[in-house]
Formats: structure tokens, sequence, C-alpha cells
């Protein structure tokens, strides 16, 4: 295995049109065997049934899914999803009502005899940490429980592909991060091959190696949690992933932008768009942790609202042309409302949009 | 016709659920090719507009009264708790076992001026002591009433169970008070299974000959009969049943409209004993006076009266042709109800799981039959049988050979009574959320596999009522019994028709008890197993 | 493989109840062979007979013609327009030999339908009464009953009644019962009315009826005798054995029967009205069902089938039953039955014109 590594699951150029209403379009994408990929976006812009697409649920209008080789999804030809071994996992989890969680997770098994599906279910749960539950109820369980059951049923199969549908987005919060990794690491543990759909960009942080942004029915960028938060390919994807501003800039050359906070060289401009002309007027992506508190900085801003985070405060700042920016400042620096800060920058991918 | 592309056993499936329909309905319609001006015009004039007044008058009123008292007495005895409760709980299903025609000519023979009952109170209470009139309007809406009644309360009853007390405190929470979050919380979410059942009740008026013949009330169902059999005009017969089916479609289509709203209400825990409301004693008592009224009169009051008569002709009634009509009627209605039910169940699976305009078409056309009163149907459904039996007979077969047999009559079951298998079990299936089934295929159990494992255990309760319904129905059921029995197979309601439209109610008693008695015992199977699953 | 257990699982359901099934069907058919076999001498097929007459009312003579005969016969009953439309729609497949039906106007209707083959029976021709049976010969009477006027011994004198007609005039005012148009054996006497005297004037007697009614039509002829009984009305319109059914019950009834338009002036009469049958143009075996009819109006059978149901012979030498003889002799009308069907549908449009419900 390895020069010709190929793509293990790849979407290619794939539609989707309920009543000829196109829902996605030209969405393609692929994953290494094993890795971790997660759809982000916000409500309604396709993610679901994307990956309904990706289950068979849905059938497609245009492009094709390969999974392993096989074409399993292409116009006209839609592999069911009983035949595609790809778990999924739902956001109301979808545990059967009437089967104990063990009879849940034994439900996917087929052609095993009692004591090897026995041996697997019980490992999963162990997995789990649900051993002393599985002789219970789903209704007894509580949510992450739940959730940890959907999970182990998903994965006893040993499917090609997992499927996660807004996992944790019935949560708390705390549950949500404790159990992002967990979920991460049995997966990893189990070189399960899967894709999350999430609305939050935390738990895609948490959980993905590859992050896909998609708005309104398109695919913007597929790339690793870090290119995504660090180049954003266009201001919709730098605004939806990570907090930040765009301050006005001027392109002084085609390698260099004046803005308030100084000029900046194209070396570390992301090539994030072209034929970029002297004199043109951009926006340039500041994000808090660009912006450093340097109490002996020349440069000030005055700070306007402030949010205590535990160890660091976000600070807002209005800049003297009235532009304003966000900083994160660790909390042991408190400053007061209306307080003058010094701040400089240290910007390693400058991103600047049209 | 993109839902054709990939044509499964399933659309197979979904095709031959409907044909027997289609083809009794095209029967139906067909008539129209021919009009007998004479006779229509003479309907026209003099008949019609009257009996569809009364029709409408008859249904509303039914309907209405029916959803009354079925979604008091389903409140009462699911979320309240009062002295009897538990009791009432069942017993007010026990109606249901009571044919029309068998509840119409007992609760005359009570309540008419000559009445045993009548009778009674004006001799121990008062003899200026006069009911009103049980030949009237009113008298028709009671009979139809308080047979149709428990078809709704079994529905309406499951709704307030299984919605659970979540939604009494979801209300409550928001500030309302138990009547509030009764009309603001519970009653529209249990508005698919009121009006579900309403559409079976409103069906079954439709249909009715029965009942309404004991009170020589008009309506277009006698409007039918009285065309075909006393003016010798089938044709006309048959434009009338059109027209009645024109009206059930209207209906059933605005009932599908309301229920596009309502789906997959989710239902966790099921009203607990201790979650109950404790109705204060003045309630408590009306409570019980309610249920109690309803429970005398549409059960104990015909009951009494078909006793009083059956008793002096009990050593002559109890033969061994007696016996024989039990297990005709018995295992008639046994196997009618399970494979009704089977088709019901498969039916609202594919329709279900296929999701296609050909599914939705089928579960229109297939569950129509329902509302065709059943000679009209039994004949519609004659003529293609005939028809085959004339081909068969060209190869050479020995003719007839369809017809007479029991498979004939199981066919004209199915498609008269594949609505009231499929309301509760479809109402049922709309619980379970379509990720249930996504999951499952995407564990790689779908099909029949999955409808077994997964859906099965999930509406066992739909199902069971459903069997219920049909097994009790067919138990009533007359026209089609009528027509389409093999020679010398009889059944108790036979009986009771040959013995009633003599007159010889005394005599028809015995047999009425008879499928009375053997209708409850799955009324009561149901009961126990509905309250266990729902533990 | 859960679907397997399934599959079991509903056979091993299904023939349970298969099984029950059977063995109820069977038992039926044990007792028939029971009686074939005690008596069989001759081995030919059953005559298949449909009826609209009750099974309580035909298969005790079925059973002794079975007995002399060796033949047997198989039925089944439905109301008359249903057993029409079958037969109709089974054609030539039909099992039927034979329809036995109540009512002229359901025989006439039959026979115009075409269901029917000419019966030539030389039995029939000479023992039944012309006007009792077809002019074709399609069909032939097999027992009469009348529909007479019934009255309370206790508030009417049988002075004071007449005819048919006289029950409109205005003494009768709130004093009549009568029951639904929509049975067949008040519109065959409302079409005897238009034959004897013409459309109009018999809807303006079937008008002065509907004034004179104390109650709503009732359902039966029972409901009639019993409202007159309990005081709601007088006089009443029934037929001859629901009377005697209940006279059977309580010897005491208060009521009694008025034979009508009984004056030597008069050319009318009694209306009367029969059951009968015909033999079907398809049947398999019209001889055999030819010695069945031919067999029904024998002295013998004429006096189990008429008086099983207290009514009255369609043979002039038949004998009458004791408690029906009772009620005495009597004109009867002597217009062709056959006229009723011919008139049936006017006489349907008549009622509801005037509201006859």
């Amino acid at each position: 295995m390895s020069t010709e590594v190929e793509h293990y699951l790849s979407l290619n150029e794939v539609s989707i049109a309920y009543d000829s209403k196109q829902v996605l379009s030209g969405i393609s994408f692929s994953l290494q065997r094993g890795e971790i990929g997660c759809l982000l976006g916000p409500s309604g812009c396709g993610k679901t049934s994307l990956l309904r697409a990706i289950g068979g649920f849905e059938p497609l209008s245009g492009g094709r899914i390969t999974l392993n080789n096989e074409v399993i999804s292409q116009m006209q030809y839609t592999l069911a999803p009983e035949q595609r071994q790809i778990g999924m996992v739902f956001q109301d989890y979808a545990l059967f009502p009437h089967l104990t969680v063990i009879e849940n997770v034994k439900f996917g098994l087929h052609g095993l005899s009692q004591s090897e599906s026995d041996t697997r279910s019980l490992y999963l749960l162990e997995q789990i940490g649900l051993m002393d539950k599985k002789a219970v109820m789903p209704h007894e369980l509580s949510g992450g429980e739940q959730q940890r059951v959907a999970l182990a049923r998903a994965l006893a199969p040993q499917p090609k592909l997992l499927l996660l549908d807004e996992p944790f987005s019935n949560l708390d919060v705390e549950l949500r991060e404790s159990l992002g990794e967990q979920v991460r690491a049995l997966l990893k543990q189990t070189q399960t091959t899967a894709i999350m759909v999430t609305h939050d960009q935390h738990e895609a942080f948490a959980m993905a190696d590859s992050i896909g942004v998609l708005n309104d029915g398109a695919l913007l960028q597929w790339d690793s949690a870090y290119a995504i938060y660090h180049q954003p390919i266009n201001a919709f994807v730098a605004d939806f992933v990570g907090q930040g501003v765009m301050l006005n800039g001027e392109m002084v050359s085609t390698t260099e932008v004046q803005t308030t906070l100084g000029c900046f060289e194209r070396k570390s401009i992301a090539a994030t768009i072209d034929n970029i002309q002297p004199g043109d007027r951009v926006k340039v992506l500041i994000r808090p942790d660009d912006i450093i508190h340097q109490d002996s900085s020349e440069l000030t801003a005055k700070v306007v609202a402030r949010h205590f985070r535990g160890a660091e405060f976000l600070y807002h700042l209005e800049l003297d042309n009235h532009e304003r920016v966000l900083a994160l400042v660790p909390s042991h620096h408190d400053h007061a409302i209306n307080e003058k800060i010094g701040i400089r920058l240290e910007i390693d991918h400058v991103v600047v949009f049209k | 016709m993109v839902y054709f592309k990939r044509f499964s056993i399933w659309q197979l499936f979904l095709v031959l659920m409907s044909l027997p329909t289609t083809l009794a309905l095209v029967g139906v319609l067909t008539a129209w090719l021919d009009i007998d001006l004479a006779v229509f015009g003479h309907l026209f004039e003099f008949v019609i507009p009257n009996a569809v007044l009364n029709t409408l008058g008859l249904v509303l009123c039914v309907a209405i009264v029916t959803s009354l008292i079925a979604v008091i007495s389903a409140w009462l005895t699911t979320v309240c708790d009062f002295p009897g409760r538990a009791f009432f709980s069942w017993a007010l299903i026990l109606p249901m076992a009571i044919p029309g025609y068998v509840m119409a000519f007992a609760l005359v023979g009570a309540l008419e001026y000559t009445g045993s009952f009548q009778t009674y109170l004006r001799e121990s209470i008062s003899s200026s002591l006069i009911l009103p009139d049980v030949y009237s309007f009113g008298g028709v809406v009671l009979a139809l009433s308080l047979t149709l009644y428990p078809y709704t309360y079994l529905l309406v009853r499951n709704a307030f169970q299984t919605q659970g007390k979540q939604s009494l405190e979801v209300g409550q929470s928001l500030g309302l008070s138990v009547r509030q979050s009764f009309w603001r919380v519970s009653l529209p979410q249990a508005r698919p299974w009121i009006v579900g059942g309403s559409l079976l009740v409103m069906m079954e008026t439709l249909a009715d000959f029965g009942t309404v013949a004991v009170f020589n009330y008009d309506t277009l169902t006698t409007t039918i009969y009285k065309s075909w059999f006393s003016l010798f005009s089938f044709q006309s017969a048959l434009q009338i049943a059109s027209l009645l089916l024109l009206f059930v479609i209207v209906v059933s289509l605005l009932e599908r409209q309301s229920r596009h709203k309502q789906r997959f209400t989710n239902a966790r825990n099921a009203v607990q004993a201790r979650s109950r409301i404790l109705l204060p004693s003045l309630q408590a008592y009306l409570a019980c006076a309610f249920c109690g009224v309803i429970f005398f009169i549409g059960f104990l009051l015909p009951i009494g009266q078909l006793l009083l008569w059956a008793i002096p002709h009990l050593s002559s009634g109890l033969t061994d042709q007696f016996w024989r009509y039990m297990l005709g009627s018995f295992s008639l209605s046994l196997l009618a109800m399970t494979i009704i039910t089977a088709f019901a169940l498969l039916l609202a699976f594919a329709a279900r799981t296929q999701n296609s305009y050909l599914a939705n078409w089928s579960v229109k056309i297939s569950t129509l039959g329902y509302a065709l009163p059943g000679t009209v149907l039994a004949v519609g459904l004659l003529a293609p049988i005939a028809a085959i039996d004339h081909y068969l007979a060209r190869l050479g077969f020995a003719a007839p050979i369809l017809q007479g047999s029991i498979v004939v009559m199981l066919l004209a079951y199915s498609v008269r009574f594949m609505a009231v298998a499929f309301s509760p079990i479809e109402n049922n299936l709309l619980r379970v959320t379509p990720s249930i089934d996504a999951a499952s295929r995407s564990l790689s159990v779908s099909g029949l596999s999955m409808l077994w494992r997964v859906h099965f255990p999930m509406i066992r309760v739909g199902v069971l009522t459903a069997m219920v319904l049909v097994f009790v129905d067919v138990m009533k059921e007359l026209p089609i019994t009528l027509m389409t029995r093999p020679f010398g197979f009889n059944t108790l309601a036979v009986r009771i028709y040959e013995l009633s439209s003599e007159g010889l109610w005394q005599r028809a008693a015995l047999p009425a008890l008879a499928i009375v008695l053997v209708g409850l015992i799955p009324v009561v199977i149901l009961i126990l197993r509905a309250d266990k699953v729902q533990q | 493989m859960k679907t397997d257990q399934l599959k079991t699982r509903f056979r091993s359901l299904l023939a349970t109840i298969l099984a029950g099934l059977l063995a109820a069907c069977s038992a039926e058919q044990e007792l028939e062979e029971a009686t074939q076999a005690a008596t069989a001498d001759s081995l030919s097929d059953p005559i298949v007979v449909y009826s609209s007459r009750k099974q309580h009312l035909i298969q005790p003579v079925f059973e002794q013609f079975t007995q002399q005969t060796g033949i047997a016969v198989e039925y089944t009953t439905d109301k008359a327009g249903v057993l029409i439309e079958r037969i109709k729609t089974e054609g030539q497949n039909t099992p039927a030999d034979l329809l036995v039906t109540v009512d002229a106007g359901n025989l006439g209707y039959a026979a115009a339908e075409g269901i029917f083959q000419a019966i030539n029976s030389a039995v029939i021709n000479d023992t039944v009464a012309p006007h009792l049976r077809d002019e074709q010969d399609l069909w032939t009477g097999l027992s009469l009953r009348a529909r007479t006027i019934v009255y309370s011994t206790e508030r009417v004198k049988p002075e004071d009644l007449s005819t048919y007609q006289a029950l409109g005039e205005s003494q009768w005012q709130g004093r009549l019962c009568l029951r639904t148009s929509k049975k067949v054996y008040n519109q065959s006497l409302v079409a005897m009315l238009i034959a004897e005297q013409g459309e109009v004037k018999a809807e303006q007697t079937v008008a002065a009826w509907i004034a004179n009614l104390a109650i709503d039509p009732t359902s039966n002829d029972t409901k009639v005798m019993q409202a007159i009984e309990a005081g709601q009305c007088d006089v009443g319109i029934v037929n001859t054995y629901y009377f005697g059914r209940l006279e059977a019950k309580n010897p005491d009834l208060p009521l009694a029967l008025f034979w009508p338009n009984q004056s030597v002036a008069d050319n009318s009469g009694v209306h009367v009205n029969v059951s009968g049958a015909g033999i079907l143009k398809y049947s398999k075996n019209p001889a055999q069902a030819r010695r069945l009819l031919d067999w029904l109006v024998s002295e013998q059978a004429q006096a189990l089938f008429a008086g099983l149901n207290k009514e009255y012979p369609v043979i002039s030498r038949g004998a009458i039953d004791r408690q029906v003889s009772a009620w005495g002799a009597f004109k009867q009308s002597p217009l062709p039955l056959s006229k009723a069907f011919q008139l049936q549908p006017a006489a349907v449009k008549l009622m509801d014109r005037v509201g006859y419900q």
C-alpha cells in the first residue's frame, strides 16, 4: 500500500434534486481509508441530503459515488442501503424501542454464530462503557447512553463506512465534547472510515481529519481543519468557521495589501483570489488569534466589549478609524471597557477577499 | 412514468391489492353508459333529494355523536381517574360486538311504545311516562352511534394512551390548566385518530342498510335497493351507488389532507396509573354516570332485550345446526381476519417504503370498498369472477370454479374491510420515525425481514386492533356472506337475517346473542393484550 | 432466518383456521350425505335451488322431497333481486336449476330478464289456477297469501269495514297503520289497485290512506299489528300469515282479519299474491327441476309448503291448515298476478309521489 493509494470513498460531481428542484450540485470530495470527514454547514445547506445520498437513501440526479472501487450511486442507479454495508448513526439515535441494548447492537450482525455475535456485541458494549446496561431497554437510558448504543449498533457489523448525522446535537455541551473525543478514539481504534454531518464547528474540529463546508447546495471547500480555519476559500467559509472580522484594505502591489493595522506581504497571502491588481479594494480576514496583546505596542485599540472565557478574554476592540477587531487575550490581562490597550499583529496566513 | 422505472415485487403487490376494488368500481361506473331516464327522472324528482338530505344529516349526526362519546369516554378512562374507570375502560368497547341491525331491532324492541323497557317504565314508575318515539331520526342516530362509536373510541383511546402524560405536562408547564391542555394540546394531537375513526364511522353509516331499514329511514343506500328491487333497474342502483362513492372519495381526500400535517408523534411514556388525574367527587360521579349511561343503552339494554326474547326459545334454538352456524361464523371470521390483516399490514408497509404515486393510489383505491353497500360490492365483484369462470369453462374446466368458493368470499371481504384493518395499522406505523427504517436498512435488514423484526413489534397494538375490528366486522357482515357463501354454509348473521326479516325477532335473538358473545372474545383479548403491551 | 419463522408461524395459524372451517363445512356435508345415503336409490346430481324464501320455510320441504325421491336438493338463500342478478351474471355457468321466490313482482321480473325456461308441466297446468301462473308458463305459484285488512276487535266493528279504498275515508283519520312502501307486498297491492281502477283513482286512494296514518309507516307487518294491539291505531293491511303467526302465539289476540271488496257488485276481491318458482334457462337438470315442481304442487307437499308458513295452497284440492281455514273463505281478486310485475314500477312511483315512505 503505497504510491497507488486510491481514494476509498469518492464523490464525483454529485447532484441531488427533489421534484426538479436542485438541492445539491457538483459535489466532489474523497476520503482515504480510516479517515474521518465532516460536512459542516448551516441548516438547510443540503448536508444531510448528501449524507443520505451516500447512505443510499436519496438517488442522485447526477455524478457518482464510489466506495472501495465500487460505484454505489450514480444517475439511474442506487445500490440499496441494505446492500451497502454503510453504518449510520441518526440524530434521534433511532434505537429499536422493543429491543434491549444488546439486542439493538446485535441487530445488524448477520451470518455469525450465536457466540460470535455475543462476543462482538459485548466487545462493543465494553468499548462504549455500557456493559452493565446490556439488558436494559433503550428508553431507560440517558441521551448520551442512547447515543453510544446507536454508535455501537452501527459499528457492530464492521461497516465499510460510518455516517453520523448530527450525532451530538441532542446532547448538552459538556457531554458533546467528551463524547466527541470518545467517538473519535473509537473510530480510529476500529479504523473506521466515517463522515459526520454537523452545524457545529467545534464538533467538526474535534472529530474530523477533513472538513467540507457546504452552503446553498454547494461544497465550498474540502480541506483539513487547519486549512479551513486559516485559509478559508471565501468570505462565507471564513465567517462560518471560527470568529473573525474583515478589515478594509487596498492592494498596493500584486503582493502587498495595506490596512489600518499595517501592510502585509503577498508571500504569506493565501491564494484565495487570482488576478488581483494594485489599487483593488479588498477585505482582509483577521482572526482573534492573529491579534496579540502587547502593552508596549504603539498600536492601540479601545476595548468596547469583553467576554470572559476562563483562561482567556475575548475582547472586541475598536481601532482609530472605528473598524473593529477581536482579540483573544490570556485572562490575567484584565482591561476595562473604554481602556486603550496595545496590540500587535502576528499573521501567518493573510486571507484577502475581493 | 418515473415511478414505474424500477418495477419491484412491491409495486406488483400494490397493483394487485387495488385490482379487485378497481374491478368492482369499474363495474359500478360502467352503469353510466346507459341511463334509464324513466327511473332516474322519477328518482331525481321524488326520492333522491330527500335521500341525499337524509343521508347527509345522518352521516353528520352519527359522526358528531360518535366522536363526542368516543373522545369524552376515552379521555375519562385514560387520563382521569374515577370509580369504575378500569371497568368502563374496556366495557365501553363491548357494544362494537353488536351488529347494527341487531342493535336496531333490540333497541326498538325495548324502547318503542309497546317495548319491554318502556312498558316496564310505564308500569313501575308512571303510566304517563312516555319515551320519545324511537321510530325517529333520533332513534336511527342512536342505534348507529351506539354500535359505531367504539371504532373511534378504540383509536382515540390508543392516541391518548400513547400520547403520554408528556403532552399534558408540556401544556401544564406552559401555564395551561388541565382543561386548557385538553383543548390545546391533547385534542389536536389526537385529531388524526378522531378523524380516522370518524371516517370509518361515516363509511359504515353510508353503507348501512340493516339498521336504517328497521327504522324505515330513507337514505341513498335504501334508494339503491329501491331502484334495484322495486323499480327493477340495477343500472340506476349502480348509478346511485356511484354517487355514494363520490361522497366517500371527497371525505377520504379531506381526511388524507388533514393527516399530512400530522406525522411521527413519538410516544415514550404511556399514561401511568399514578399520573392519572383524580377527579373531585362531583365530577367523578358525572364521569361515572356518563360512562354508565352509554354502557347501559349501548350494551345492557339491547343484551337484556335479546335475553328476554331468547330465553323462551333456548331449548328449541340450541340445535346442532345452531352450533354449526356458530363454528362457521367463528372460523370464517378468524380466517378472514388473518388474511385481511396480513394484507393490510403489507399494504401499509408497502405504502410506507415505496412512498410513490402508485402506493398512494393503491391505498386510496383499496380502502374505498368499505363505503360500498356490501350487496353492490358483491355483485360488482361477481361479474369479473363470472367472466373468469366463463373463460375457464371454455378451457374445459367444470364450471363454476371460483363462484361459490370460499376464495370469492374472502376476496369480497378483503375489498370491503381493507380500510378497517388499514386504518389502525397505518396510524401506528406513522408513529415509527423514518430514521428507524433507515437504521434497519443501514444494518442490512430490509423488506419483509424489516417488517417482521422492526415494525411489527412496534405496532403490535395497531395490528391487534385491526384484527379485532375485522373479526367483528366479518362476523356481523351480511350481504356478501349471503351472496358468496358456498352451498349449505351458513353463519349466525345469515340466520339472524332470515329470521328477523320475517319479523321473528324472538327466534333471531339467540343467534344474535351468540354473535355478540363470539364477537366479544377477540375484543376482550385485544383489551388484555393492548394494556399489557402498553405497560 | 427470521422470515422463515414468520412463514412457519403464519402457515400453522392458517392451517388451524382452515381446519376449523373445513370441519364446519364438512359437518354440513356429512349431514347431507347421511340423508342421501339413507334414501338413495337414484344417485343423480342434486337439484340446486336459489331461494329468497327463507331456510326454515323450505328446508323441511326439500328434506321430505329427498326422502321420497332420493334426489338431493342443494340451496342457498338471498334477496330475490340479488339472486336474479347473480343468475344473470353467472349465465350459462350457473349451478342453479330453480329459482324460488316470493311475490309475483319478483317472478315477473325474473321472467322479463329471460332467466326462466318454459315449465311445460301437465301436472301444474292441471292443478294450479291459471291466474296464479305465468301466462307464458315461465313460473308457477307454489303458495298463496292474501294481503288483507286487520282490525282491533276492541275498537272496530267489522260492519264499518268494506273495501281497501274505504280505508281512505275520514272515519279512519288517525286510525290507520301501514307498512313501508319499500316492501314488495305493498307495491303489488298498489299495482293491483292501479290495474283495477286506473292510476288516477289509485293515487287518490293511496293519498287518502297516507292522510289517515296514525304513525309513520312501520318496517314490517308484525309492527302494524303490534301497534293496533297497543292502541296506537285501529286498522291496518297485512299478509295473512303474519297474522297467523301472531295468533298462534297468542290465541286471545284482540285482532281479527277482514276480507275486503267481497260484494258481488265489486269485480275485484281480496288481493292475493304467491310465492312461486321457475326453471332456469341454463339449468343443467331441467327434468329433475320439473320433477321437484310437480312434487311441490302435490297435495301432500302443498300442505307442508303452505302450512309451514300459514299460507293457502295453490291447488284447489289442497288441504288448508286448520288455523288458516278458521279465518273463513273469501273471494280473490281475479286479476292475473303477472299484472303485478308490469305495474310495479308505476306503483312505486305513485307511492313516492304521494309521500308514502
